[in-house]
């Protein structure tokens, strides 16, 4: 897709986002509105998977640590074909199978997560297999900014360089916000590319909604021969409706009907 | 026969409300007592605490593992700590902190699992804590508590913070009505109680001694059938004298728990009660071992049978069994 393309994918996106986490009475706003763009770019541009190859043992995978943002994922998935839309009016609902978090059960979700920290680690372990199998397929995983705490996250990151996986591509979707507060005050990661860099990784910053940047970036990967690659993408939580942009309430908050109908009149 | 106690009509609070009340009131006399989280403030409801007490709260970020060696180490110089992070998390993901920190070192944390059993609903199974109970059990120095209602967790909550040896208590997050009236007695190990009669014994723990007093009371009203019911706040150590009691007349025996039906309140039971020559009737009811059914916490609890009819209607297909 060519970044006008890109550009009105992620309107509908959005406006999707928002229409089911309203039908469900739940989700997490903010956050998915922070990554629907590097979503959007990852899953129209760059891997390799479509529902004809999501069980093919050469796809990309893409392993969404932020389990919580799920409804971004959903909304892509579903515009790629991989499960028809309208099942998506069923989130949350007594005995759907779409949960409030990625699961297996749904056609395109490569892991169920839901608890933070966990993304990396099955990333590596699924990166290793490639080298060790010599395919060439590649492994993405979405971070939050808030769970890097979670020390299962520099074990993992260790490990990636300690197996010089340049098949491996984390992307932090660094909005600067979680459920308390600024991360920066609740637990500072900062400086995070310092951090990485000392691990052993090949670091770049971009901004997570520009799709050029975010396009370069990864046509850059491995941004160096024998290293993991980091993205920290720059975004802005609840971005795209004026009211949720960086603020904290939004992080799991639903649009009430005057709210929604602002939301998406923004949106266009 | 009937209810030892009657239920009183006041405006019922999350038993987390009052968790996070009590802790404000106690903080205000005791500068040593100190709350840590994971940004876990806001689903703990401490944010008022946050604000009053703001040197009497350490927050870790996201690393509940980090969180229970944090409260194990603060606790080892004397502080009066309190780790507050999802049911979920703590104990799962804290496990070996909590088995070896806390527990084995014996530093007197009170872990306190917030939004326990199935109270996140459709967020699914990887917020639910349907193992705590059988994973805690069998961790040596760790008393195990699930409140039923605001009375119960204000004064758990009490005796938690004078406690010198590590306790984990869970909580859910709905409004609970109270069973007791104020001045019933409350002690850690010690059952309560709350319904008496000869023909059945249910024996629930946490937010699920509600519908089986109400069940117990639908089965009289309806089948004139008299049933105890005993609020288990305390899973381990389990009373024994307790249970001892309402087995003697060999009435049949139903457990109910928002647990995984291994490793729980039922087991538990069942293993004191076989292990002495009792033979009552007995069925466990909780969470079969599979993936929970989509839906709030309501319909979950619903499909499962751990409602008001659902327990009646298992505790009247035992009873037809058995004659
Ligand atoms: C292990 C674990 N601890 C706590 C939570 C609860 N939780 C869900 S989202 C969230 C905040 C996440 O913040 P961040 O990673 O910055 O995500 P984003 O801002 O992108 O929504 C927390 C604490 C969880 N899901 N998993
Ligand atoms: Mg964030």
């Amino acid at each position: 897709m060519n970044t006008n393309e890109l550009v009105r994918k992620s309107v509908e996106y959005r406006r999707k986002i928002l229409k089911y986490i309203v039908g469900a009475n739940a989700g997490h706003t903010g956050g998915s509105l922070s990554c629907i763009d590097v979503l959007n770019v990852l899953y129209n541009n760059v891997l390799n998977v479509s529902p004809e190859t999501a069980k093919s043992p050469t796809r990309d995978r893409y392993i969404q640590s932020k389990g919580h943002t799920v409804e971004a994922l959903y909304v892509v998935l579903a515009d790629q074909g991989f499960f028809p839309e309208s099942d998506l009016e069923t989130l949350c609902q007594y005995k759907s199978h779409y949960i409030g978090h990625p699961t297996k059960k749904i056609n395109g979700v490569e892991q169920n997560t839901g608890s933070l920290g966990h993304g990396l680690s099955l990333s590596v372990g699924t990166a290793i297999s490639a080298k060790l199998d010599d395919l060439d397929f590649r492994v993405f995983t979405l971070l939050g900014d808030g769970e890097l705490p979670e020390g299962s996250n520099w074990e993992a990151a260790l490990l990636a360089s300690h197996y010089k996986l340049d098949n491996l591509c984390a992307i932090v979707d660094k909005n600067t916000l979680q459920i308390s507060g600024p991360t920066a005050d609740v637990c500072n990661t900062d400086p995070l590319d310092d951090k990485f860099d000392a691990f052993g990784w090949a670091v770049r910053h971009v901004d997570g909604h520009d799709f050029d940047a975010l396009q370069a970036a990864f046509d850059a990967l491995p941004f160096q021969a024998g290293k993991p690659s980091l993205i920290i993408a720059h975004t802005v939580k609840g971005k795209g409706v004026s009211f949720m942009e960086n603020q904290l309430k939004w992080h799991h908050g639903v649009p009430n009907p005057a709210q929604y109908e602002q939301a998406m009149s923004e949106l266009i | 026969m009937g209810d030892v106690i009657t239920t009183t009509s006041a405006t019922y609070l999350a038993n987390l409300d009052v968790f996070s009340g009590t802790l404000q009131k106690l903080a205000a006399t005791n500068r040593n007592l100190l709350v840590v989280t994971s940004d876990s403030r806001g689903s703990g409801k401490l944010v008022p605490f946050a604000q009053n007490y703001p040197k009497q709260l350490i927050e870790v970020g996201i690393a509940e593992q980090n969180l229970v060696g944090v409260a194990a180490g603060l606790a080892s110089t004397g502080k009066n700590v309190f780790a507050v992070s999802p049911a979920c998390f703590l104990t799962a993901r804290s496990f070996e902190q909590i088995k070896t920190d806390v527990a084995y070192s014996n530093n007197p944390v009170r872990l306190v699992g917030i939004s326990a059993g199935v109270s996140y609903g459709a967020l699914g199974s990887t917020h639910h804590s349907l193992h705590d109970f059988a994973a805690l059990r069998a961790v040596n120095n760790l008393t195990i508590v699930a409140p039923a209602d605001n009375f119960e967790s204000e004064q758990a909550i009490r005796q938690a913070a004078e406690l010198d040896t590590p306790i984990y208590i869970r909580f859910g997050k709905k409004p609970m009505p109270l069973l007791t009236e104020a001045n019933c007695p409350f002690e850690l190990g010690k059952g309560r109680l709350v319904r008496q009669g000869d023909d059945l014994v249910l024996i629930a723990t946490g937010e699920t001694v509600y519908p089986a007093l109400q069940a117990a009371r639908h089965l009289d009203n309806v089948h004139g059938i008299q049933a105890s019911v005993v609020s288990m706040h305390t899973i381990k150590p389990l009373d024994y004298e307790l249970l001892a009691r309402v087995a003697a007349k060999g009435s049949p025996i139903v457990t109910v728990e928002e647990h995984s039906i291994f490793g729980g309140l039922g087991e538990a039971c069942a293993s004191f009660l076989m292990s002495n020559g009792y033979r009552n009737p007995f069925r466990i009811m909780g969470i079969p071992d599979e993936y929970t059914v989509t839906g709030s916490q309501t319909e979950i609890m619903d499909h499962y049978g751990l409602s008001e009819s659902g327990i009646a209607d298992r505790a009247l297909a035992l009873l037809n069994n058995q004659s």
